[in-house]
This record gives structure tokens, C-alpha cells and sequence, in this order.
């Protein structure tokens, strides 16, 4: 059983199959009249937010309550980190307070990771989200979205092996991407990144992808899920492309590339979405969208990492 | 004065073992010497070398006694072996006029454990526009010859081109921190790979290479003299053998670190391995070891770099960029360059003391009788768990501690007298004391030591 949650990158094939499989117990509860579990009763978890992020937040914070847990959150704006308290204060604050578990976003990358190696506190710590490092709960819950989508009801302890799987956008700024890579990687499907070469990071071509500037070379063999990223509009003016039109004329979800999609590739988006311009609505409200169950699918995957590490165990007990 | 002392049977860089009779401040005799009134000190399997000179070290004052003081810089650097040190000026106020270096200068001599020979900013601030009192710090006290915006790239290609030529009025030269800002907004780490991984910021090695590659161009047509920093890409390499192939009047440094450790010690997030320039590749640490090897590039250079605890137990996004390196430089040089047999203890001679005193115009006379005694004795044979304990700076953030390193300075005397007695600290008032009376003895005499 893992200890923290920091990456997918040292998450193990068969970690992750046991994270998603008590997701999947975690989502049958959800279809219950009473969706709550008395797992963690007792325990208090706190929401350390060093940077706003309303649906990661909300999303923790269901799964905890669901859990049972007692929720603090904290976050920079309203705390004395506005102050300038440094980490290592705010942690030993938080430990000496008696917290059973942090989970924490950052724009720090690698800020997870000191929480759980050095002796600033004894206790769980879940990675929501650090600088452009990963965001692993994110992916697990986009994996888990595409192993039902692909599996069904057959999903349980099964990796991906074989899918395909398109990521497009600004992998050079994306946690996400990051954490994805890693994650389909040791799930066993195969993954193309899709960007302009100023948005693919230096030394990827040393990752276990296959690198493409050109997106409809890499849909024109059937994609059995496109994942698109979100870009930024201050991108521009850092000269990583130069204008949204041109940008979205490249490299975005058109309305052009969607009619031209196999009806049963799924399309991806962690949001917020930038509508126009990297996917456009016909593509993000069809049928073959699961933007709106990947949310959905967010609190189980999150309940079920608080419940593993938390309790130690990924047995669900329904009591 | 201090009592004469007799180094017996040391082993000096050509080999060859010597007793060494220091008097007075100076080597008075060697060969096979007696003595009825010197201390003895048996030196029998040590090596000797004139005392080490580093021609890029931080000492923090004033403004940053946090981190370091001239004093606590001063013992770092004797615990080190070394005998001269080229504090940077990015003090505060920065050392761009005659007043902070002539200060520097001072506080050196009161605590009379190394040389201190201050560089004074290139541009007034530190701000890249204006030049500083370039001939003002020249012609004071500390007599400046060197000129270092340190830590900022002078990185304006006008200003960069006058403040080479207008120093050659007086025998400067501009030691360059290559770094074009633009290419490095925000960067964390070398850019590669790794950094990608971690989601740190990268630093390409494009953003040194393009700046030395101008302003050896630069140096070459106004006919001036430019030192390079802390050189830590191939690519650099490639540029500095160009330009003295090609006569240009470079030289050029790397550190310590870059000769031994790679970017993938970021993989810990641990800020202790932050630094600027970054850890580079593995590759680029076999190419700066063989320009250093082959003469390319010149010297040695610490970059001691004294930041207290708070400033790298944090994130590494804003952790402080900089590690000590005084007292562990020669262990670092033993183990990357004279192990591998890449360089002999002649070449370690060169590279730690005479190459870079010339580049930084203080007289060097080398262990040659006449010359003063400024030299230091290490056991080659030792080695030794790097710890706190080894630290003399008040500042701990080296990279080495808990890494087994060869060699131990085992003594190391200043002037005539000793800063390192048997591996230990001579203290602060002991050291003050013989400086003192150095003083005014060389008053009494008419003489100037210290340059």
C-alpha cells in the first residue's frame, strides 16, 4: 500500500489498478440513497491550497466528507503565508495541530514531495496539483474514465493495454499532461502528444511517447481517446505561439477535426475548458464527450486514494 | 612576530621532498634545513602547495552577515588551504565604488586569515546601465583590477564593450557572468530532460554559450582582456578553445561542482544542489574536466556562495541559488581531476594558485626561498565523510556533506604564520594577533605586505 500520493511517475502498475478498483467500489456507493462511509471517521485531513483551484478543492472536499473525515481547509490567500510564513512553519504549524493527512496544491513543483521526505511532518500527503510537476489525482481519475468508457463493467483490475490515447496542447506548462504520461504508460496504452514544438518539453523525446506537431496525421488512425489541454492566453505574449486563431487553427478540437473523429473516440478536457479555442462546443458537448463524468468520476478516484492511504487498506468495507 | 616554523620532508608539486624554514613572514631556507629555535612540523607524506588562491568567492559583508562574514569567508577559506580570496561585490551596498571595497579590504587584514582582494562591480548598482568607479576602486587601497557583475550578466552589449576597453586603461578585467536574462526568465535548473520531468524551469546551456561566444568577439575588437565565470557547458568549452586558438586575450573558470555533480541531484528537490549556472549533464561535466585537463580553461573557482538555512529549506522554486566551496575545493579537485591522473600536483598548482593570481594581478612567487610563506599542507591519503564539522563558514549549505571525500588540509600558514594548525582552526584573536603584528612590523620596516 502507497504511503503518499506525490506522482504517477513512482506509482506502480499494480498501485494504480488497485487505486482504480476501489474507485470502482467507491462509485457503486455513489449510486446509493446514503453515500456517505464512516471510513474516516476521526480523522482530520486539511486542504493546504497555495494556489486557487475551486474544482480540485470542492473535489477533495466531497471525497473526504463522503469519507467521513473532518475537512480544514486552508488556504494562502486567507492564511499567514500572505505573511510570508515560510512551508516548513506553515507544516509544523499544521503537525503540532495533530492533522492525519495533508493534501496539497502548489505552484511550487516538488512542494508535495518535501512534505513527505523531510522530518517536517509524519503523515500522509497527497499531491493535488504541484507547478508544472504532476497532478496524479487528476490523472487517475482520466484513467478511470477511460477504462469504464473502454471496459464497462469489466474494468475491474485491468490496466489499458493497447488503447490510444492523443494528448494535444501545451504539454511544456501541463501537470497534467505530466502525470498522464506516466500514468497510461505503466496502464500499457500507447500515447501521442500532439503541440507545436515550442510546447513540447525539452527531452521528451527521451519520454515513453511518440511526439507529433501535426494533429490530424495523429487522428487520422483510430484514437480510442483525445485528450485536450487547456492553453493560456499569456502564452502569446511569451512568444510560445502567436495568436488564438492561429492556434486553434493548428493544433485545436475544430469543429472540422471533431466531424472527422471515429464516433467512438471520447474526448477528454481536465478544465476549465477555453471554448473556441483549443476545443470547440460541438466537440465538448456531444455524445462522445466525458468531460462531465471525468468530474464526476474525480471524487471516487479521490476517495478511494484518501481511503487507501488512510486506512492502509484497499479492501472497502460497507458498513 | 611568530615563531619561525619548519616544515621537515614535505613533498613539494615538482615531487621532490624539501624541508621549508619559515621566518619573518617568508621561506628563508630549503633543501635539508636545521633549526635550533623553529617549531618542527613533521610533513613527512603531505604535500605542499603555495597557498591556493580563489579568484570568485561571496563573503556576504556587508549587508548579508547572516550568511558570511569577511571574518567567518576568511577562516572558511584558510580551513580550505587557501590564502587569497576575490570576494564579488554584490554586497549591500554593492562594492561599486572605493569606500565598500577599501572596507573589504580592511576587515580582510583585521582578521589576517587570507589576502582579501575585493572585485568591484562593473556597473554602478549592479543595474547593468551605468559603470561603476571603475579607475576610483582601481586607485584605491584595494587596488581592483578585476570588475564583476556576478550573479547578473553585464549582459548590454555597449556597456559590455566600453567597460572592457575603459578598464584596459589600468590593467582590468572584466570577469563575465554569462547569462543572457531573456533565454533564463523564472529558470530553475539545466534544461534537459530532468528538469522537464520535475516541472523546474530550465536554464539552456545556449543562454552561457551565446553570451561568452559575443564577448570574446567583443574582446577580441577592442583588443581587451575578459575572464569567463563559472564556465559549465561543452558548448562553452568549445567557444573558449576557439577564441585562444584564434589569440583572444580569455581566460576562463569552472567550479568544484561543476566538475562533479549533474543535474539529477535536483531530483530530490533538495535547494542544496541549486545553483547558478545549474548542475549540467554528465556530459558536460567530462567536457569541462577535459578543457580543464588540456588548458582551456584556466583555473579553478570556488563561487562560495553563503546562504543561511531559511533560504534552502524551502521550495526549490524559491530557495536561494549558490553553495559553499572553500572548504571543500581541493578535496573536490583531488577527486575529479589528480585521481584520475588528469592533472599532476604541478597542474594543481597552477590551477588553484598561480593561473588565477595572474588573472587577478596579485604577485605570486610560488615555494621559492625569498618568496612569503603562503602555503598549505594536505594529506592526500586521507579521506573523510564530509560533515557540518568541516564547515568553518557560518553558513552549511554545501552539497558534499555525507559524501566521502579525499584529502584533509592539514596545515595552512598565511604570511608566515599558521591559520590551519594539525587540521584545526587557529583561532580568530590568535590570527588577528599575528596580523596585527605583521602590520606593524611591516610599518616599522617601511615595507607593504598584503599588496
Amino acid at each position: 500500500m502507497i504511503r503518499h500520493l506525490l506522482s504517477t511517475r513512482d506509482l506502480s502498475r499494480t498501485s494504480a489498478i488497485a487505486l482504480l478498483d476501489t474507485a470502482e467500489d467507491m462509485a457503486a456507493l455513489g449510486a446509493r440513497e446514503n453515500k456517505k462511509l464512516p471510513a474516516l471517521r476521526g480523522k482530520t485531513i486539511v486542504n493546504l491550497f497555495y494556489e486557487d483551484s475551486t474544482r480540485t478543492r470542492i473535489s477533495f472536499e466531497v471525497a473526504q466528507k463522503r469519507l467521513s473525515a473532518d475537512v480544514i481547509n486552508f488556504s494562502a490567500r486567507g492564511s499567514s503565508v500572505s505573511k510570508g510564513e515560510s512551508l516548513k512553519d506553515t507544516i509544523l504549524t499544521l503537525r503540532e495541530l495533530g492533522v492525519d493527512g495533508v493534501v496539497i496544491r502548489h505552484p511550487s513543483s516538488g512542494a508535495p514531495q518535501l512534505l513527505a521526505e523531510r522530518d517536517w511532518i509524519d503523515v500522509p500527503v497527497v499531491n493535488a496539483g504541484d507547478g508544472t510537476h504532476e497532478h496524479p489525482t487528476q490523472a487517475l481519475l482520466d484513467a478511470f474514465t477511460l477504462r469504464k468508457e473502454v471496459s464497462g463493467d469489466d474494468s475491474r483490475g485491468r490496466g489499458l493495454d493497447g488503447a490510444r490515447v492523443v494528448i494535444v496542447g501545451d504539454v511544456f506548462h501541463s501537470r497534467v499532461a505530466r502525470s498522464n504520461i506516466w500514468l497510461l504508460e505503466h496502464l500499457g496504452a500507447r500515447v501521442t502528444v500532439v503541440a507545436p514544438a515550442t510546447l513540447i518539453p525539452s527531452g521528451a523525446e527521451r519520454w515513453p511517447i511518440t511526439v507529433s506537431y501535426d494533429l490530424d496525421a495523429a487522428l487520422s488512425e483510430p484514437v480510442d481517446a483525445v485528450m485536450m489541454l487547456r492553453v493560456q492566453s499569456e502564452r502569446m505574449r511569451e512568444a510560445f505561439f502567436p495568436n488564438a486563431h492561429e492556434y486553434a487553427q493548428g493544433w485545436g478540437l475544430t469543429e472540422e477535426r471533431f466531424a472527422r473523429l471515429a464516433p467512438s473516440t471520447l474526448i477528454m478536457h481536465p478544465g476549465p475548458m477555453n471554448r473556441g479555442l483549443e476545443i470547440c462546443s460541438a466537440a465538448a458537448d456531444s455524445s462522445q464527450s466525458v468531460i462531465l463524468q471525468q468530474v464526476a468520476n474525480g471524487v471516487f478516484v479521490r476517495m478511494a486514494v484518501l481511503y487507501s492511504i488512510l486506512t492502509g487498506t484497499s479492501e472497502v468495507s460497507h458498513e | 612576530m611568530s615563531e619561525p616554523l619548519l616544515f621537515r620532508q614535505a613533498t613539494l608539486p615538482s615531487g621532490e621532498q624539501t624541508d621549508v624554514l619559515v621566518r619573518d613572514g617568508l621561506i628563508v631556507e630549503m633543501g635539508s634545513v636545521t633549526s635550533k629555535d623553529a617549531r618542527s612540523v613533521d610533513a613527512a607524506g603531505l604535500q605542499m602547495l603555495p597557498g591556493l588562491v580563489d579568484l570568485h568567492t561571496h563573503l556576504r559583508e556587508p549587508g548579508f552577515e547572516q550568511s558570511e562574514t569577511v571574518l567567518t569567508g576568511s577562516q572558511a577559506a584558510a580551513v580550505g588551504g587557501f590564502t587569497t580570496v576575490f570576494p564579488m561585490p554584490n554586497t549591500m551596498p554593492v562594492a561599486d565604488n572605493p569606500s565598500v571595497v577599501e572596507l573589504e579590504l580592511a576587515r580582510g587584514r583585521e582578521a589576517g586569515y587570507v589576502q582579501v582582494q575585493p572585485i568591484g562591480a562593473v556597473t554602478a548598482g549592479l543595474a547593468g546601465t551605468a559603470l561603476a568607479d571603475l579607475k576610483g576602486m582601481a586607485d584605491s587601497r584595494a587596488r581592483v583590477r578585476v570588475f564583476s557583475d556576478d550573479g547578473k550578466c553585464v549582459h548590454d552589449p555597449l556597456v559590455m564593450r566600453r567597460a572592457l576597453e575603459y578598464v584596459s586603461s589600468f590593467d582590468g578585467v572584466i570577469a563575465q557572468h554569462a547569462q543572457e536574462p531573456r533565454l533564463t526568465e523564472g529558470a530553475q535548473m539545466n534544461e534537459g530532460e530532468v528538469a522537464s520531468r520535475l516541472g523546474l524551469a530550465g536554464w539552456p546551456a545556449i543562454a552561457e554559450e551565446t553570451i561568452i561566444a559575443r564577448d570574446v568577439l567583443i574582446a577580441e575588437s577592442v583588443g581587451a582582456a575578459l575572464h569567463v565565470c563559472h564556465l559549465s557547458t561543452a558548448g562553452s568549452v568549445d567557444v573558449i578553445r576557439w577564441a585562444k586558438a584564434r589569440g583572444i586575450r580569455v581566460t576562463a573558470e569552472v567550479t568544484p561542482h561543476h566538475l562533479l555533480l549533474t543535474e539529477d541531484l535536483a531530483e530530490s528537490y533538495d535547494a542544496r544542489f541549486k545553483v547558478n549556472p545549474p548542475l549540467r549533464s554528465s556530459e558536460d561535466v567530462m567536457a569541462v574536466r577535459q578543457g580543464l585537463a588540456d588548458g582551456t580553461i584556466d583555473i579553478v573557482a570556488t563561487d562560495h556562495a553563503p546562504h543561511p538555512a531559511e533560504a534552502k529549506e524551502c521550495e526549490w522554486d524559491v530557495a536561494a541559488f549558490g553553495m559553499v566551496g572553500l572548504e571543500s575545493a581541493l578535496s573536490i579537485v583531488l577527486l575529479t581531476m589528480v585521481e584520475s591522473g588528469e592533472l599532476s600536483w604541478s597542474d594543481v598548482e597552477r590551477v588553484m594558485s598561480r593561473a588565477p593570481s595572474q588573472i587577478g594581478r596579485v604577485e605570486w612567487s610560488g615555494l621559492v626561498v625569498g618568496a612569503p610563506a603562503r602555503l598549505t599542507l594536505v594529506d592526500p591519503a586521507d579521506r573523510h565523510v564530509f560533515s557540518a564539522e568541516h564547515l568553518a563558514s557560518r553558513s552549511q549549505n554545501s552539497p558534499y556533506l555525507g559524501r566521502e571525500l579525499p584529502g584533509r588540509v592539514v596545515y595552512t600558514a598565511f604570511d608566515g604564520y599558521l591559520t590551519v594548525d594539525a587540521g584545526t582552526l587557529v583561532p580568530a584573536e590568535t590570527v588577528a594577533a599575528h596580523a596585527a603584528a605583521t602590520r606593524a612590523n611591516s610599518a616599522a620596516s617601511g615595507g607593504v605586505t598584503n599588496g
